[in-house]
C-alpha cells in the first residue's frame, strides 16, 4: 500500500501528462499481481474504496490526539485526512530507528478484502490496525480513498494508457477488451508482458490458467507450519477446471477444461447439463472428475472408461455418472477471486456449492490435522480420517497455504501434493533388456511376474514392465546377474532363468492397478518401478496374481 | 518575563542586564551574542560580536567583513564571564558553527536554544543536550503534524526520481546557509557521485564548507549557458530560483523543495512544488517535545514559530510555559518566501 500511496502523492504533484504517465508505467511494472491490478481499479474508478464517512476518522484520531493539538493542526492543515496521517500515533516509528519490528504494512489487496467484508462495526478497528502499520503517505492516502476524497488529476482514460505502455500497446486496444475484465486484471497484465493471449472479452467461459502443486516428502516438513496449511484429499481422478458465463446477449455458455486447458465438454454432456442449471451469472472452479455411484466414488481405474472418448453413449453415461469434486473458485458472478487467499476462496466456494445444490457437484471435505504426524496417519488410513469407503479413490492428501493466492504455474512453497505410498509387492525378473542413453550398455529394463496356479501347476505370469532406478553399483549387479543366469535371447531381449528354483526377485512400487484385456494377467499396473532387489528372497515365496488381484477388490 | 529574570525582552530582542549584552538581537546592539549565522539572527551593524568561530566566518561572507566594530570568536563550551553572569556556547545541530547560548547567575540557568535539530547532519556538530532551569526554545514546526523527520528517506525519494526521470534535471530548491550543504553531503552520504551543481548565490558558503571540513564531492557552478544540457543531474538552488526564469532554461526540470513545511501538502502545493522533500534544519515535534524535558527546564519560553501548542503541550506536561512573542525571527527562508541571499 505504501507504494501505491506514494504514486499517488507524486501524481498529485506532477502537472505533466506525460510525466505522469511514466510515473504510472514504472509502478505498474514495478509491483506485483494483484496489488497492480487494485491499482489500476482505484485509478479507473472501477472499484470504489469509499466506506467511511470522516466522522469516522474524526473518531479514530480522538481517540489518539490531545483535542486542542488536533484543531491547532487540523487548522494548519486544512484537511482532515492529511492531518489525521500526520498525527496518526503509529507505534512503530514513535521509537525511532532501532531494533523494532515493525508490523506487516497491509497490501492493497489485503486492504479491497477486507473492506469487501467488513461490517460496518469492524471497520474502524480494520482500519486503525492498517494506519499503525502505513508510513505518513500510506495514511494519508488510505484516508482519502476510503472518504472518496482522493483527486491526483488521473483520468480511467490515461490509467490504462500507461498499462498499454507496459506492452508497447495503445489504449484503444485496451478499451476494446475491457469491458469484459474485472479487477485485479491479471489476465490484463499477463497479456500485456506476453506471457497470455489477449483476454478474448467475448468468450464467456474461458479458462483460467491452472495452479499446480509440487510433490512433497516427509523430509519437507521441516519448517513449515501446519497451522499455515489446509489439507484436502488428493482425489485419484482427473483434474478439470469447470466454467460457466454470459455472453452479452445472455446466452449461457458451460464448458469443461483439463487441467492442461483442453476443451473436454463434448466428452461429458451429462456433467454440462448438470452444471448449466446452478444459478450464478458465472463461475469458474477447480474440481476433480470422478465417477460416483449411489454416492460412492469410485477409483480412477471405473473413471478411465469414460476418458479419451470424442463422444459418448447414453449406456456409458449412465453407467459412468460424472462428477466433480470441487476444490478452488476463481471466479463468481463477474468477480475474479484468484487473488483472494485460500481460505478465503475456500470459504465462498463451500457457499457456492451449497447454493448451487447441484446433484453432480459436491465439496471436496477438509481434512482436519494439528501436526503432520496426524495428518500423515489421515494419508495412510482416509477411511479412519472422514474418507469413510471413498478411501478407496484417495491417494494421498494436498496440502495448500491458507494464504496463497491461486498463481498460475508451479509456484514453490504454496501447494504441495503427498501422496500415498506407493503399493509394493515382490516380484520376480523374467527378462532383461538394454536400456537407453547411458545406460544403453546396460541390463536396465525388466519385465518380471507373479505367480498363478494354471492346470495344478504354478508358473509366473508377466505383470508389468519397469527400469531400475537406483545407483549404478546395484544397476551393476544387476546386469551381472542377467548375463550370467540368460538362458534364451529374443533379438535385444533376454530371457533370464525363472522357476521354483531359481530367479531374481525384484521389490516393485506402483501407484495402482488397473484391469487389463491387454495383459495376459489381466491387470496393469500404473507407474511401476523397481524398489529394492531381493537377494535374499527365493523366487518361489514372491507374490501370486490372486495377492495383486485383491488389490483392485479392494480399489487400488 | 518578570523584572528580575535573567533576561528580558526588548524591542531590540532578548537583553541580559545583569550582563549587559543581547542575543540574536534585531537591531544594531553594543554587545551581541549570536547563536548562528542565518540572517534573522544574525545581523550586521553591532559593536561587538561574540559567536563561534563558523558563525562569524559566515556573518563576514554575507554582510562583508566590516560586519561588526569588533569580532570575539567563542569555542564550544568555553566558559565566559560577562559581569556576573556565566556564558558558554553548546552545539546546536542546526547549521555550521551554531549554538545554543547558555547563560547562569544566582538566580539559575537559562539557554536560549537558538535554532536547533536532533536529526543527524553530516555538515555540523550535533546537538548537546544541556541542563537548564529555564529553556527559551524555538518552534518553527511547533505542531505535532511535524513530526517523524526522516531526511535521508526523503534523499532517497529524490535519488529515485533521478533514476526514473533520467533525462530531467532535477532542481532542488534549499536554503543556501545550511540546507543547501547538507543535500549535499546527505546525496553523497546515499552513493549518488555524479558532479552536484549548484546556483551561484551559494557557491561562496559552500566553498566556505568545503574549507571547513565537509565532504561534498564535486561541486560545480551552474554556469548560464549549460543549463539546457543538465538533464539528469541534480541542481541545487535557492528556493526563489524555483520559480525564476533561471529555472526554466533546463530540460523538463523536476522542481523539488528541501523543507520542513513540504509536510504539508497545501503548502508544496502553493509553491507550485512538484518534488517536496521533508527536509529540516529545524527540530521537528518529536524533537522539540524530547529536548525540552532532556534540559530538565521547569519553565518553558517559546520563541518563533508555532508557540501555542508546544506551550499547550509543555503545561499538560507539568511545566510551566509562556510564548515568548518575539517579532522579526522566523526562520531564514523557512518562514520567508523569498530569499535574497
Ligand atoms: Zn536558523
Ligand atoms: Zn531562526
Amino acid at each position: 500500500m505504501n507504494a501505491f500511496a506514494r504514486l499517488l502523492d507524486r501524481l498529485g504533484f506532477e502537472p505533466s501528462r506525460t510525466n505522469k504517465l511514466r510515473l504510472m508505467t514504472e509502478f505498474f511494472r514495478e509491483t506485483a499481481d494483484p496489488d497492480r491490478g487494485y491499482a489500476l481499479a482505484a485509478l479507473t474508478g472501477t472499484l470504489s474504496f469509499r466506506h467511511a464517512k470522516s466522522g469516522l476518522v474524526r473518531a479514530l484520531i480522538a481517540e489518539r490526539v490531545d483535542p486542542v493539538l488536533f484543531a491547532l493542526s487540523y487548522d494548519f492543515v486544512g484537511d482532515l485526512s492529511e492531518t489525521a496521517a500526520l498525527l496518526w500515533p503509529a507505534p512503530n516509528e514513535s521509537i525511532g530507528v532501532g531494533g523494532e519490528i515493525n508490523p506487516p504494512e497491509p497490501t492493497l489487496s489485503e486492504i479491497v478484502h477486507a473492506l469487501g467484508d467488513s461490517s460496518k462495526s469492524d471497520l474502524p478497528g480494520k482500519l486503525a490496525r492498517w494506519l499503525d502499520a502505513l508510513d505518513e503517505t500510506g495514511r494519508w492516502a488510505l484516508l482519502k480513498l476510503i472518504t472518496g476524497s482522493l483527486r491526483i488529476g488521473v483520468s480511467a482514460r490515461l490509467a490504462k494508457t500507461a498499462v498499454a505502455g507496459l506492452g508497447g500497446k495503445t489504449a484503444n486496444e485496451i478499451e476494446e477488451v475491457w469491458h469484459g475484465l474485472a479487477p485485479p486484471y491479471l489476465d490484463l497484465f499477463a497479456w500485456m508482458e506476453g506471457r497470455e493471449d489477449r483476454p478474448d472479452p467475448s468468450d464467456p467461459a474461458p479458462f483460467c490458467l491452472a495452479m499446480l502443486a509440487h510433490a512433497i516428502t516427509e523430509a519437507d516438513f521441516e519448517g513449515l507450519d501446519p497451522a499455515e496449511f489446509i489439507a484436502e484429499w488428493k482425489w485419484d481422478g482427473v483434474r478439470v477446471q469447470a466454467v460457466s458465463g454470459q455472453d452479452h446477449q445472455g446466452v449461457r455458455a458451460t464448458r469443461l477444461f483439463s487441467r492442461t486447458g483442453e476443451d473436454i465438454s463434448a466428452a461429458f454432456p451429462d456433467l454440462i447439463e448438470s452444471l448449466e442449471q446452478i444459478r450464478a451469472s458465472g463461475f469458474a472452479l477447480d474440481g476433480e472428475l470422478l465417477i460416483l455411484r449411489e454416492g460412492r466414488t469410485q477409483s480412477f481405474n471405473v473413471l478411465q472408461q469414460r476418458l479419451n472418448r470424442k463422444t459418448v453413449s447414453a449406456r456409458l453415461i449412465a453407467e459412468f455418472p460424472a462428477h466433480i469434486r470441487a476444490y478452488d473458485l476463481l471466479r463468481l458472478d463477474g468477480e475474479d477471486l484468484r487473488s483472494l487467499p485460500f481460505a478465503e476462496r475456500r470459504r465462498r466456494l463451500e457457499s457456492f456449492v451449497a447454493a448451487g445444490a447441484s446433484p453432480r457437484l459436491d465439496l471436496s471435505p477438509v481434512v482436519a490435522f494439528g501436526t503432520w504426524a496426524e495428518l500423515a496417519k489421515a494419508r495412510l488410513e482416509p477411511d479412519q480420517f472422514g474418507a469413510g469407503a471413498d478411501a478407496q479413490a484417495i491417494e494421498g492428501v494436498m496440502l495448500k497455504r491458507a494464504d496463497s493466492i491461486y498463481t498460475p504455474g508451479r509456484p514453490k512453497g504454496l501447494w504441495h501434493k503427498w501422496k500415498r505410498d506407493p503399493f509394493r509387492i515382490d516380484a520376480v525378473l523374467m527378462y532383461a533388456q538394454r536400456g537407453h542413453g547411458k545406460r544403453s550398455s546396460l541390463y536396465s529394463d525388466y519385465t518380471f511376474g507373479v505367480w498363478r496356479e494354471e492346470d495344478g501347476a504354478r508358473r509366473l505370469v508377466p505383470v508389468g514392465k519397469a527400469y531400475f532406478g537406483f545407483t549404478d553399483a546395484e544397476l551393476a549387479q544387476i546386469d551381472r546377474y542377467v548375463r550370467a543366469h540368460t538362458i534364451n535371447r529374443f533379438g535385444p531381449v533376454h530371457e533370464v532363468g525363472h522357476d521354483e528354483s531359481q530367479g531374481l526377485v525384484l521389490e516393485i512400487a506402483f501407484e495402482g492397478l488397473n484391469r487389463s484385456s491387454r495383459h495376459k494377467s489381466g491387470v496393469a499396473m500404473r507407474f511401476p518401478r523397481v524398489a529394492r532387489i531381493r537377494w535374499d528372497k527365493p523366487a518361489g515365496e514372491a507374490d501370486s496374481l490372486e495377492t495383486l488381484s485383491a488389490l483392485i477388490k479392494s480399489g487400488v | 518575563m518578570t523584572p528580575g529574570d535573567l533576561l528580558s525582552l526588548t524591542p531590540a530582542g532578548l537583553y541580559c542586564p545583569a550582563g549587559d549584552f543581547f542575543i540574536d538581537p534585531l537591531r544594531p546592539s553594543p554587545r551581541a551574542l549570536i547563536t548562528h549565522a542565518h540572517s534573522d539572527h544574525a545581523r550586521a551593524g553591532h559593536g561587538e560580536v561574540l559567536a563561534t568561530r563558523e558563525t562569524l566566518d559566515l556573518m563576514a561572507i554575507r554582510h562583508g567583513p566590516g560586519f561588526a566594530r569588533v569580532v570575539q570568536p567563542i569555542e564550544p563550551r568555553e566558559k565566559l564571564v560577562l559581569g556576573p553572569i556565566e556564558v558558554s556556547f553548546h552545539p546546536a545541530g542546526h547549521v555550521l558553527g551554531s549554538c545554543q547560548i547558555r547563560l547562569s547567575g544566582k538566580r539559575g540557568t537559562w539557554i536560549v536554544s537558538g535554532d536547533y535539530k536532533r536529526e543527524a547532519d553530516p555538515t555540523c556538530a550535533p546537538f548537546e543536550a544541556v541542563p537548564c532551569d529555564v529553556f527559551i526554545s524555538e518552534a518553527t514546526f511547533g505542531l505535532p503534524v511535524f513530526s517523524r523527520w526522516r531526511a535521508r528517506v526523503e534523499i532517497e525519494k529524490l535519488l529515485a526520481s533521478a533514476q526514473l526521470f533520467p533525462e530531467r534535471a532535477h532542481l532542488v530548491g534549499a536554503y543556501s546557509l545550511g540546507k543547501a550543504q547538507r543535500v549535499m553531503a546527505m546525496l553523497r552520504a546515499a552513493g549518488y557521485a555524479r558532479p552536484i551543481y549548484i546556483h551561484g548565490a551559494m557557491e561562496k558558503i559552500t566553498d566556505y564548507y568545503i574549507k571547513a571540513g565537509v565532504e561534498l564531492g564535486e561541486i560545480r557552478k551552474t554556469a548560464e549557458a549549460d543549463r539546457a544540457t543538465l538533464g539528469g543531474e541534480i541542481v541545487i538552488c535557492p528556493p526563489s530560483a524555483l520559480q525564476d526564469a533561471w529555472s526554466r532554461k533546463f530540460p523538463d526540470p523536476v522542481l523539488a523543495f528541501a523543507s520542513g513545511w513540504m509536510r504539508v501538502r497545501g503548502r508544496a502545493r502553493q509553491r507550485g512544488v512538484e518534488l517536496p522533500l521533508v527536509i529540516s534544519d529545524h527540530a521537528d515535534w518529536d524533537a522539540l517535545t524530547q529536548t525540552i524535558r532532556e534540559t530538565g527546564c521547569s519553565r518553558l519560553l517559546v520563541t518563533h514559530g508555532e508557540a501555542d501548542a508546544l506551550v499547550h503541550w509543555a503545561r499538560g506536561d507539568g511545566l510551566e510555559a509562556e510564548p515568548l512573542r518575539l517579532a522579526g525571527y522566523g526562520d531564514e527562508g523557512e518562514t520567508a518566501l523569498a530569499e535574497n541571499v
